[in-house]
């Protein structure tokens, strides 16, 4: 399959990298106040990136309608944010700056990401920092009560600020508040338990959306001037993961199957810090903070096979691994490189706890350091959470942690003006792919969200109603009929089968199959076993599907049913893009490509570039679009943290 | 473990509700309690019967949407914990296990276990918040705030929103609900231009809605994941008070 030589125009501003937001703000469309009511803006999602779009929008004077499937959209995933969230503020004096967390997140990427969209993100993180205290956020401060500042993964400033272990429900808490009050003020309708199961595009732009209202069943038409689209990662598609039970790729899954293009599907995040599976029931995994990675120091015994507790292994018998491979990062080496380790250490046998697939994190020496006080005032209720999880005390024996599903940079192509190649639909917050190239560095999904909703969409928004200047569309134009018409007969199919498995069977299958495939280490044999076996469980699931009731009433096994279809179709592009993808990038590990030590090897010249999937219809294979990415102010280098 | 469950089934808003019984086998004590109703779910489903309804997300006891009464009790026998944070462990082998939603006027029932709450965004809508609109912040070292008023402010802001207080109260009160959101903004500088609005027009928004008032009986604090103190009650009665005198001079 020869990829098709790009039609993607990244619209990138002209000039040099400081100037190129100025430069696009200079030089964009306005749409005048009286004008703004004139324009319907559909947002589905409400979490920070979906709700600080909907509440800004409503500020401005558009009229919104937002969607989430929550019960309230104060439920949405962000809430589980537990770290932080970066900012160049400097506000510590180390040396930070706009530029250098510009690189650090260029380089955390591994040199795979859109620069111009990465500097516009750390340029505008100042600004949020000053938003959410302004909303109240209850950041952690110093005694003297400006706001104190932790380290993060990849990074050896301190510029991660954070509200105890709850960072995202803080700031979503301030997302939320925000929308509240536009809601209160009528410039925003909210719909909550809605689904969103279509995108309506006539003309070749996106101009409506289908939604399913979760308690009663019905179906309605959305026509708007722009859909926004909010709905956050896919990392559910290996079933055990940190996300919430809801996370879904439906909705941008959808909008790929009606012309969006989607962008590096094989790029996810597997946590390092996650507390280890322990049967086969589980329904989802926790994370442990990576913020614990400031003081606690990962460790493995040196010899395989070793039954002994802890503390019956003495020092000089301990691998502290990461310690010593990484010397300058250590324990704060970035998440993809803390991940891969702590599988390679399993590999050796040399894994403790349930079936030897986990490694000790451990705070002896921190204790020792510091006090048990500080480190419970510092880490208290991760501990806590630890605790009634395991029914073990981290405060007397190490943590054991392993590595989990938890984030996915891949997601819906966009341009620096967030929005994809179908006119009218901009995406935002971890439905996108834009910011995080191959790896996400901690605490920097939550700038990312809230600089696309708070500051980015605004203007990029106006600058398409006030130029394009989209000509109204109304429900009854027949797009949105045969729409509705496809998506009446799925949900018919689904309720028919009648067979003997549920959904969630099917997901813990194919989640199965994704994490030993397509996880943290690929190889082109294991794809390609996995590309064999997808339609295989796909077409299982069609056969022998149970979803019991009707579609007209609250139907909690037809929701997950429509999830599961999507995850067994998208799985599919995630696996033959990380087929295509042949090297090693950030969370992206080609088992045949790597250093003798097991660095991962990137292949600038043929792969310095992002894969846009474009779908052709059902069975037909995808095409590939790339976007060639050029790095005018950053050498490519090999990333090293020893 | 082998359990009996009493379950309480409702069609919809509409319909009557009543208690079904059912047994799982073999559960894990180390399974979470919505992972054993997972597999209750999993026996139904397989032998063509409707599943059992009931909201749950993040499962690590943040998000706020889980709400089952065990027991009798909001969020079960575990203290300062959601339901999805409850093990199985904390329960033995034979033990029979009554599992019914939050009930309250305010709450009505939607399916099974499952009630709507949207009475508590409206509150919020009616003055929870801080009206600032975007872009206009200065810069936020501008505003050093004493620690002790933002540790305070944290607190009553870690409140999530479950309505387990409104279910554990005889009188449906929503009074814990409103008084965290009211503390949290009135402890800050940015939270006092809008101080005794918000106030009185959350409290009048919560009567709107058809929760009863707060007798003292402390109930709600007992059950809050969070564990929010009951003391924010009488703070928000004196801010009330206050925005009322206000008010009317
Ligand atoms: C446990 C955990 C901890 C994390 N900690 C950190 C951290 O410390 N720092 C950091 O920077 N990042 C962290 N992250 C990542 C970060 O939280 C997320 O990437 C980010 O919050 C995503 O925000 P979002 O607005 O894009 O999506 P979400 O918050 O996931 O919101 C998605 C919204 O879309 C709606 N939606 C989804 N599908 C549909 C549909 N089909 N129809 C209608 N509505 C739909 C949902 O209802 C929801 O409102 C963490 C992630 C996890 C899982
Ligand atoms: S499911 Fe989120 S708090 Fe219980």
């Amino acid at each position: 399959m020869t990829p098709r030589n790009s039609t993607l125009d990244a619209r990138v501003p002209p000039g040099p990298l400081e100037n190129k937001w100025e430069r696009f703000r200079r030089d964009m469309k306005l749409v005048n106040p009286a004008n703004k009511r004139k324009h319907k803006i559909l947002v589905v999602g409400s979490g920070l990136a979906g709700g600080s779009a909907a509440a800004t929008l409503g500020e401005l004077g558009y009229e919104v309608d937002c969607f989430c499937f929550q019960d309230s959209p104060r439920r949405a995933h962000s809430i589980a944010a537990q770290g932080g969230i970066n900012a160049g503020k400097n506000y510590q004096g180390d040396g930070d700056s706009v530029w250098r967390l510009f690189y650090d997140t260029v380089k955390g990427g591994d040199f795979r990401s859109r620069e111009a969209n990465v500097h516009r993100l750390a340029l505008l993180s100042r600004n949020i920092i000053d938003q959410c205290v302004a909303q109240g956020v209850p950041f952690a401060r110093e005694y003297g009560g400006l706001l104190a500042n932790r380290s993060f993964g990849g990074a050896q400033v301190s510029r991660t600020f954070y509200a105890r272990g709850q960072t995202g429900q803080q700031l979503l808490l301030g997302a939320y508040q925000a929308l509240e009050r536009q809601i209160g003020a009528g410039q925003v309708k909210m719909h909550s338990r809605t689904e969103l199961l279509d995108v309506v595009v006539v003309d070749g732009r996106a101009r409506g959306i289908l939604t399913r209202d979760l308690v009663t069943g019905r179906v309605s038409r959305w026509a708007g001037d722009a859909v926004v689209m909010a709905t956050g990662g896919y990392g559910r598609v290996f079933y055990l993961s940190t996300n919430a039970m809801g996370c879904n790729v439906t909705a941008t899954y959808r909008a790929y199957k009606r012309g969006a293009f989607f962008a590096n599907p094989c790029y996810t995040q597997i946590h390092p810090t996650c507390i280890p599976v322990h049967g086969e029931k589980q329904s989802k995994l926790t994370l442990m903070s990576e913020s614990l990675r400031n003081d606690g120091r990962i460790w493995v015994p040196k010899k395989a096979g070793d039954n002994r507790a802890p503390d019956q292994i003495p020092e000089d018998e301990r691998d502290y691994y990461l310690e010593r491979k990484y010397p300058s990062f250590g324990n704060l080496a970035p998440r993809d490189i803390a991940s891969r380790s702590a599988k390679e250490a399993c590999d050796d046998g040399r894994g403790v706890g349930h079936g030897r697939r986990g490694v000790f994190l451990d705070f002896r020496d921190a204790i020792q350091r510091l006090g048990q006080d500080e480190i419970e005032a510092r880490y208290g209720n991760l501990f806590d959470m630890y605790r009634r999880i395991t029914d073990e005390n981290p405060y007397q024996s190490p943590m054991r942690i392993y590595p989990a599903s938890h984030y996915t940079m891949g997601g819906l192509w966009v341009d620096y003006h967030l929005m994809s190649n179908l006119k009218g639909l901009f995406v935002l917050g971890e439905a996108n792919f834009s910011d995080h190239g191959a790896n996400r560095l901690g605490a920097s999904a939550l700038m990312q969200g809230l600089a696309d909703g708070y500051f980015v969409i605004p203007d990029t928004l106006g600058h398409y109603l006030g130029g394009d200047k989209p000509e109204p569309v109304s429900t009854d134009h027949p797009e949105f009929k045969r729409c509705e018409d496809e998506l009446h007969d799925k949900v018919k199919t689904l309720l028919s089968i009648k067979g003997k498995r549920s959904p969630a069977s099917f997901h813990r299958e194919l989640g199965l199959v994704m994490w030993e495939k397509c996880g943290m280490a690929r190889t082109a044999a294991g794809l390609k076993e996995a590309l064999k076996k997808i339609p295989e469980i796909r077409a299982e699931f069609w056969e022998n599907l149970s979803v019991p009731g009707t579609n007209a009433e609250f139907n909690q096994s037809l929701e997950e049913a429509g999830r599961v279809a999507d995850f067994l179709e998208f799985a599919e592009l995630m696996c033959l893009d990380a087929l295509t993808r042949d090297e090693s990038c950030g969370g992206h590990f080609r088992e045949e490509h790597q250093t003798k030590d097991g660095e991962a090897v990137r292949n600038d010249k043929d792969f310095c570039h992002a894969s846009a999937w474009e779908h052709k219809g059902p069975g037909q294979p995808p095409v590939e679009h790339r976007e060639k990415l050029e790095f005018e102010n950053v050498a490519l280098a090999t990333r090293s943290y020893k | 473990m082998n359990l009996t469950l009493h379950v309480w089934r409702q069609k919809n808003a509409q319909a009557d509700g009543r208690l079904e019984t059912y047994n799982v086998a073999d559960i894990s004590p180390d399974s979470s309690f919505l992972e054993m109703l997972d597999e209750l779910n999993e026996q139904l489903l397989t032998s063509g019967q409707e599943p059992v309804a009931f909201d749950s997300d993040c499962r690590e006891g943040i998000c706020g949407m889980c709400s089952l009464v065990i027991n009798g009790v909001p969020h079960g026998p575990d203290r300062g914990a959601t339901v999805c944070q409850l093990h199985m462990r904390k329960f033995t082998d034979g033990d029979a296990i009554w599992i019914e939603p939050w009930r309250a006027k305010a709450f009505p029932v939607l399916k099974d276990l499952i009630c709507d709450r949207t009475s508590f965004d409206r509150i919020i809508q009616a003055g929870g918040y801080v009206s600032v609109n975007t872009g206009s912040a200065q810069d936020a070292n501008a505003l050093p705030i004493a620690k002790p008023a933002a540790d305070k402010a944290f607190e009553a802001a870690t409140c999530i929103g479950c309505g387990a207080c409104v279910a554990a109260c005889k009188n449906a009160s929503a009074m814990l609900f409103v008084s965290a959101k009211v503390v949290h903004l009135a402890e800050l500088p940015q939270g006092q231009a809008e101080r005794q609005k918000r106030a009185k027009d959350m409290v009048q928004q919560m009567d709107t809605e058809g929760f009863g008032n707060c007798t003292n009986q402390y109930e709600c604090e007992a059950v809050c994941p969070k564990e929010i103190p009951a003391d924010f009650i009488a703070t928000l009665n004196r801010e009330y008070v206050r925005a009322g005198v206000t008010a009317s001079e």
